[in-house]
């Protein structure tokens, strides 16, 4: 077994034995990523210089009997996150130089923790995306392939496609990730990992490029439920630098993903059983209650009736957000600068907006301008947030008969890198079961649960109470159990 | 609800974009494409429902009034594209 073979999990006490160092850890992920990544193209950034020095640090610590719950583990930070002294881009070009000043709270928890970091990991620009294919800094190809079409490259999902190819091919043993509208759980799901969004407010903001401020959610994705359970606990917790962030305990989550679905009830919504959907999906899905009822829970089929309003509700919400929150974006302070010699300053601003932008992140701040201008307001916007409110309450009222929900994680597995570009509303439909959790706030797991015809992977999502991230866990360990999925990508470190 | 190519120049000014002649049929059409699904909307009853604004709790915490950061300049400049001493520089703007 090599090193990047390890659960997060395994390596934890693979170090603790003192089996294996976090330098020997770190230099095999390394070699790993400088193998695979050229293909891949998961890393934007790789820290190998720093990583090894952290390494070397976290070993000296150990060596004095100090150890952190992440203790010399080479993770990789999508680079959404800002990282103090390290390029954070948002796949941009808009920002393809800056370096923050700062950390982000998210990635100094786990720095604090004793993580090493790896690299910064490619994503949609600035989070704009279900397929990674909207980066700056060029598309990731997805590590799995169609059994019977090896040759076309398939996408990792998005915006996290970065995070989900980097752990998929153990180039990391974990990584950060964020979600919008299932940018954490789509990609898990089509790279065969487990990924959770945990509740709005659970993870600080502070320090991740803003996209959508009251969708926006960090969490984790990993190889298993467990070890996505450990480094929610690294990065969650109170931060009075986000105004949203939520001063409640934090829990041992991997504790929780050891208590049985016993006597538990899950919901089953009838409005997730939508047309078109590939049978193998609603096979997998009526399978995986099947196991919860094996080991003793009750399935309920519940109604969440505004469901078919959620994409289009977030497709008015997220645009106005982010047409406000990328107004930041003006060649002044930071970042690229776009000008004529003779550029006035509202030119400077009209270039620098036009070149640093992509197509779709242009589109979306359109978009968003447009619904939240003078006269439209109340039609758009105003009508999204009321919608919104339903949407939540149809989950309020759900969940007073149910503990957790289980529906699929995606409508369809992973597609190539040329389908589904031509039109808009075709690629924003990748969030169809996913986007509901962040309108609701509430968090979302998406587990690893079987494989389609083709040979790849497909998932199922938990969503759970605000704040109940434990129940999410048992369930989604439950059905991790019961899958047993053991399938591996044909491109990961050591096969090649 | 459907725009036309002067509002799309419009909304493109608004939002402080540059839009080349030739991108605004391809814009307009995808915008509309985009715009015809949301209207969808349109058909739910909302009366008497409350806009839900926030992702969580309904109220956001106070902090107390006091200064907790400044002295930075530097670190706050590192990044600028242009700067004329501790001051972001832009073109003229003030004739």
């Amino acid at each position: 077994m090599q090193p990047t073979d390890f659960s997060l999990r395994g390596a934890i006490e693979a170090l603790n034995e003192g089996l294996v160092s976090s330098v020997e850890l770190t230099r095999a992920h390394l070699e790993a990523i400088e193998a695979l990544n050229p293909r891949l193209n998961a890393y934007v950034t790789v820290s190998a210089e720093q990583a090894l020095a952290q390494a070397k640090a976290s070993d000296e610590r150990r060596a004095e009997g100090i150890a952190g719950p992440l203790e010399g583990i080479p993770l990789a930070i999508k680079d959404l996150f800002c990282t103090a002294g390290t390029r954070t881009t948002a796949g941009s070009r808009i920002l393809g130089n800056f370096v923050p000043p700062y950390e982000s709270t998210v990635s100094g928890n786990l720095l604090r923790d004793g993580a090493v970091f790896l690299g910064k990991v490619n994503l949609d620009e600035f989070a704009m995306g279900s397929s990674n294919t909207t980066s700056a800094f060029g598309p990731v190809e997805n590590p799995w392939s169609r059994a019977n079409d090896p040759d076309t490259r398939l996408v990792p999902g998005g915006s996290s496609g970065g995070s989900a190819a980097a752990v998929a091919a153990r180039l990391a043993l974990g990584a950060t990730a964020t979600d919008t509208g299932g940018s954490i759980r789509q990609p898990a799901a089509f790279c065969g990992i487990a990924g959770i969004k945990p509740t709005y407010g659970r993870c600080s903001r502070f320090g991740i490029i803003a996209f959508a401020s009251s969708l926006d959610q960090a969490g984790p994705v990993a190889r298993s439920v467990e070890d996505c359970a450990i480094l929610l606990r690294s990065m969650a917790g109170f931060d009075p630098k986000d105004s949203t962030s939520v001063d409640v305990p934090v829990p041992d989550f991997a504790a929780a993903c050891a208590r049985g679905v016993r006597g538990l009830r899950i919901g089953v919504p009838r409005e997730y059983r939508l047309e078109g959907i590939p049978a193998e999906i609603e096979r997998l899905w009526d399978q995986g209650l099947q196991w919860l009822r094996d080991q003793g829970a009750e399935t309920v089929e519940i109604n969440l009736p505004h469901t078919r309003y959620a994409l289009p509700t977030y497709y008015i919400v997220a645009p106005a957000e982010a047409s406000s929150n990328l107004a930041r974006y003006d060649g002044v302070r930071y970042g690229l600068r776009e000008a004529a010699p003779d550029s006035d300053l509202r030119d400077l601003y009209e270039r620098t907006r036009a070149a640093g932008f992509g197509p779709e992140v242009r589109r979306r701040i359109m978009i968003g301008t447009y619904v939240l201008s003078a006269g439209y307001y109340d039609a758009y916007y105003l009508k999204a947030q009321k919608i919104r409110a339903l949407i939540k309450r149809d989950f309020d009222q759900a969940f007073q008969g149910v503990d957790a929900i289980v529906t699929p994680a995606t409508p369809s597995a992973a597609f190539g890198m040329d389908e589904k570009q031509d039109d808009p509303v075709t690629m924003y439909l990748n969030d169809v079961f996913t986007v509901t959790a962040n309108l609701a706030g509430l968090p979302g797991l998406a587990v690893p649960a079987g494989l389609d015809a083709q040979g790849l992977p497909l998932g199922l999502q938990v969503i759970g109470r605000a704040f109940d991230e434990e129940t999410v866990f048992t369930v989604g360990a439950a059905l991790e159990t019961a899958a047993d999925f053991r399938a591996v990508p044909g491109l990961r470190a050591g096969a090649v | 609800m459907s725009l036309d190519t002067e509002t799309v120049r419009r909304v493109a000014s608004l939002a402080r974009i540059h839009l080349e002649e030739a991108e605004v049929a391809r814009l307009q059409g995808e915008l509309n494409g985009i715009l015809a699904w949301i209207e969808q909307l349109q058909a739910v009853d909302t009366s008497g429902v409350e806009p839900m604004a926030g992702g969580g709790a309904t109220r956001l915490r106070m902090r107390e009034d006091v200064v907790t950061d400044g002295g930075i300049a530097e670190a706050v400049l590192a990044n600028a594209p242009d700067r004329a001493g501790d001051y972001f520089a832009v073109p003229k703007v003030v004739e």
